[in-house]
């Protein structure tokens, strides 16, 4: 069931549950009284700084350290020999590759880690780094993705015992045959290379960690930037050894993840290792070129797409054949079935006959990564895959681009919807969402505008994005990452006065989830978001999980909230049976309260009911003291978000200048827990799709030098270049999440850079353009119009 | 050196080496953690504080060249348990999420509303064109400094929890 209406407006009455509620968060950080890591000052603490290879590609042949351990205020210089003797110089990564530590034979992408310094003050710390002598062999690098596989190309992982070439891995789905049979047969098919570049989340903190080793009980504390610190710290006990109920991972206010925060890097590492040689705590923060140049990138897909449909616009199959770009170490972050992450569903939203997808992976001398800047495991480049390829169909075929998708999509008697590649979508009502946001634009009277504008030789487009995602990892059978499953805990405790705390494992970075999970336990039993504390981000005082990233918190830490408060409210109703002496069938639930059933006069509240439970005189027969549960949670599918997006731009003739001019968002994230925020997560999305769409790249010379090092160079989107969002939703629930939700986190940064490349490409239609590259800055939009459009990579 | 300079209304009067950057001085040696750093390179606003009423990026500002100056930081915005209007307008139009930028753009926010104090959109969109938030996509972050312009003074609020 899809419903339409608007979102309430928010009244003076705060929702007990959901609905518009200001943030918990934000009177602390308004004030400028949040913690982030950069804010930690510890009693003696020292400073680390990293010093980062020049060259992409060079053998070691020494390291002189001698002038920087000369430094007076230098404490430890370390090389990754030393961190060799002490078998530490490698870690693995998310990816079950291993990546270094400090480079010990060679280095692999320029801005690699080769030493590090520890000081007195971070001024210092820097200045040793200027100190340390290295001398590099240069070793011809590989950059260009296509030539990685060549036979001459130089081989980056040598470190890898009987490793001859640069391949990393193939990857297959769907059923190639079927797929060739329906292309053969097909009246129309439309082929067309289509790049993702190399982007990068950049969050406004970078990353950094505070690391302190007690000598006497061993005892790890580290504060760090991380979106998943039960995973970190299961990772940091199995790579150094340590003992995992020594380590305490916390991770305090976080300026943004975007999934660059999900990894472990190099850093962290040196820091720990750093505290436990020195005996005091350390603190590392990048800089930001530190974070652009080394720490995860996203995307880095050569895609090369075909479209099979009947002359008539019924789209009868996709096929794909992608080079991924994963850089010098495999340090992807996806479940460990997944090597391509989530990129299968690049069948979309509609309804297909066939689909094909055949990818291979390789090693470059870049910088390490591939899923971040919240992409869902890769289905960020699997819907701009799908969307754009659409376009293209919808191009040939001289149909209108709305008209096409509405031909085609998976309709709402079909759900549950198993697609060719074995995604089974667990609801959707696409047509509804297509509708609205047509509606919300006045598409019909856009493209008259947009008819009379070329009349005029003015150039306006229009460009629709349609997009299901899959998030919500998952389901235990399917997957994990390093072995561990994707399951999430959560601890509800209510104290006898009724107030009450809950645990999560996964970690806000923004999203608001003091909020939300408090409003979800508040819809459950009834006590007010306010009277609920929520705790998260400490791995000592929180139950086990595998973290925020995915669009994942609502879908698998959000059900547990649910279902364990419906686990204390079951014992509540048993305690409330023995306090109004009748049995358990005879009560009925108001949110707050129990009272029998026809008589409401007799009732106890969940507040009663706490002090109940922590109080004198018996409680029923085989009921504990106390009102508190624990329970882990196993999502049994991923839930499919869904959404259209409208794009509106004009472009100046003259100097090819993109201006967006609105852009319009109908989601579906099913049931809403939080509007405000809801709107919030989406626009923040938009403003990314803006930037990939139009400014962001991490380029590389053919050295291997990034070109995209520092924000003078990165560009990201500010509020000049982005419009006043328009948004809408419709609410299909998941069937089968507690509270019927999905996640809305990445929904926004996934379905908008198609909307404005196909906006873009439309507006130069007149110039017989069907496709172009992102990122369209002016320069390449200008170089399309000439006719000499290049790939970016 | 010895660095004298007015902040948030208060005297100060510290031993600096010259090359230290004011937000480094402010962070570090003052514990004012409000003020973020962001880039290195002017380009991200996150370390923005007001010198004599004027926004500033800390990040590429000597603490030496503000001896003698008045810088207010965020901190200084709330006064005798009052917030400024521009931070109850953040937190009533959900004008931030991580709030690391937020700092900063609420500085640029007061300095326009003191010149400008009924700004359209236009001239808000190009005040805080400085600065770079990644979670708001800026429109929440306009309809907060709208906010605040059409409500001179705010509440005395505790907290919102």
């Amino acid at each position: 069931m899809t419903t339409t209406e608007p979102a309430p407006e928010e009244t003076e009455e705060r929702p007990i549950g959901f609905g518009n509620l200001l943030r918990k968060e934000d009177p602390r950080l308004i004030r400028g009284m949040g913690n982030f890591v950069d804010d930690i000052q510890l009693p003696g603490m020292l400073h680390l700084a990293i010093l980062r290879s020049p060259m992409a590609h060079a053998k070691i042949n020494s390291i002189d350290k001698s002038a920087a351990e000369a430094h007076p205020k230098v404490v430890a210089v370390i090389t990754g020999e030393d961190l060799a003797a002490q078998g530490l110089a490698w870690m693995p990564t998310l990816s079950n590759d291993v990546q270094a530590v400090l480079a010990t034979d060679k280095v692999r992408f320029q801005h690699q880690e080769v030493a590090f310094v520890v000081a007195e003050d971070r001024y210092s710390a820097r200045d040793a780094l200027e100190l340390i002598e290295v001398d590099y062999e240069w070793v011809d690098p590989v950059i260009d993705v296509r030539k990685a596989m060549d036979a001459d190309s130089p081989v980056i992982r040598d470190d890898l015992e009987g490793k001859a070439d640069n391949h990393i891995f193939d990857w297959e789905t769907g059923d190639e045959a079927a797929t060739q049979a329906v292309f053969d047969s097909a009246d129309v098919v439309v082929k067309e290379e289509i790049i993702y570049p190399r982007v990068h989340p950049a969050p406004m903190e970078t990353c950094g960690c505070v690391a302190d080793v007690e000598r006497v009980s061993g005892q790890l504390t580290l504060w760090s930037t991380t979106q998943a610190p039960h995973a970190h710290r299961t990772v940091y006990a199995l790579v150094a050894g340590l003992p995992e109920h020594k380590i305490r991972v916390i991770a305090p206010d976080i300026g943004g993840g975007f999934g660059n925060k999900v990894p472990i890097y190099p850093g962290y590492v040196c820091a720990i290792v750093a505290s436990l040689v020195i005996g005091k705590p350390v603190k590392w923060m990048e800089d930001r070129t530190e974070n652009l140049v080394s720490t995860g990138f996203a995307r880095d897909y050569v895609m090369e797409g075909e479209i099979a449909a009947t002359k008539e616009g019924k789209i009868l199959a996709i096929r794909t054949n992608v080079l991924a770009d994963h850089g010098a170490f495999n340090g992807v972050a996806a479940p460990t079935k997944y090597p391509a992450g989530f990129f299968g569903v690049f069948t979309g939203s509609y309804d297909l006959e066939a689909a094909y997808c055949k990818m291979q992976a390789v090693y470059t001398n870049k910088a390490p990564g591939g899923v971040a800047y919240a992409c869902s495991f890769r289905i960020t480049e699997a819907v701009y895959l799908v969307e754009r390829i659409v376009d293209c169909l919808a191009y040939e075929l001289g149909m209108d681009s709305a008209e096409l998708r509405l031909k085609n999509f998976i309709q709402p008697d079909q759900f549950p919807y198993e697609s060719k590649t074995g995604w089974v979508y667990d609801s959707g009502d696409y047509e509804p969402a297509m509708r609205k946001a047509m509606e919300m634009a006045g598409y019909d009277e856009l493209r008259r505008e947009q008819a009379e504008k070329r009349e005029k030789g003015e150039l306006m487009g229009i460009g629709i994005s349609f997009f299901t995602e899959a998030v919500g990892a998952g389901p235990r059978k399917d997957m994990d990452i390093l072995g561990l499953g994707m399951a999430d805990g959560c601890e509800l405790r209510i104290h006898p006065t009724g107030k009450a705390v809950v645990r999560l494992s996964v970690k806000t970075q923004g999203q608001g989830h003091e909020t939300t999970f408090a409003q979800i336990v508040a819809e459950e039993i009834g006590i007010p978001p306010e009277d609920i504390e929520v705790i998260h981000g400490d791995t000592d005082n929180t139950p086990f999980g595998l973290g925020t990233y995915g669009s994942r918190s609502t879908p698998v830490s959000g059900a547990a909230a649910a279902l364990v408060t419906r686990k204390v409210r079951d014992k509540a109703q048993i305690i409330a049976s023995g306090m109004l002496e009748v049995s358990v069938a005879d009560l009925e639930w108001n949110k707050g309260s129990f009272s029998v059933k026809g008589d409401p006069s007799k009732s106890v509240t969940i507040q009663d009911i706490a002090m109940k439970a922590h109080g004198a005189g018996d409680l029923p027969d085989g009921i504990e003291g106390g009102l508190e549960a624990q329970i882990c949670y196993n999502p049994e599918n991923l839930t499919y978000p869904f959404g259209a997006y409208i794009c509106v731009v004009d472009i100046d003739p003259g100097t090819a200048v993109v201006k967006v001019r609105r852009f319009i968002a109908v989601d579906d994230c099913g049931t809403q827990i939080n509007p405000m925020i809801i709107e919030g997560q989406v626009h923040g999305g938009l403003a990314d799709g803006v930037g990939m769409a139009m400014m962001e790249m991490i380029a590389f010379d053919e050295d291997g030098n990034c070109l995209g090092g520092s924000l003078m160079d990165y560009l990201i989107p500010t509020a000049l270049e982005t419009p006043d969002w328009e948004t809408g939703h419709t609410v299909t629930p998941s069937p089968h999440h507690p509270i019927g939700a999905k996640g809305i986190g990445e929904s926004a940064t996934v379905g908008s850079p198609p909307a404005v490349v196909n906006a873009i490409v439309d507006a130069l239609k007149p110039y017989g353009i069907r496709h172009a590259d992102m990122p369209l800055t002016p320069s390449r939009v200008w170089e399309t119009m000439q006719g000499n459009h290049t790939p970016p990579i | 050196m010895q660095v004298n300079m007015t902040v948030n209304g208060k005297e100060v009067s510290e031993e600096i080496e010259p090359r230290h950057l004011l937000v480094h001085f402010i962070r570090d040696q003052l514990g004012l953690t409000g003020t973020h750093w962001g880039c290195d390179t002017s380009n991200c606003g996150t370390c923005v504080v007001l010198v004599d009423g004027e926004p500033t990026k800390s990040c590429t500002t000597l603490a030496a060249m503000t001896g003698g100056h008045e810088v207010t930081t965020v901190e200084g915005l709330e006064v005798d348990n009052v917030l400024d209007p521009v931070q109850e307008g953040f937190m009533q139009c959900h004008g931030l999420q991580c709030g690391f930028c937020t700092p900063g753009m609420m500085l640029t926010a007061r300095a326009l509303l003191d010149k400008n104090p009924n700004p359209s959109e236009e001239v808000i969109r190009e005040a805080i064109s400085g600065q770079i938030c990644r979670c708001t996509g800026y429109s929440t972050i306009v309809r907060s400094i709208q906010w605040a312009a059409n409500h001179e003074s705010a509440v005395s609020i505790g907290s919102a929890s």
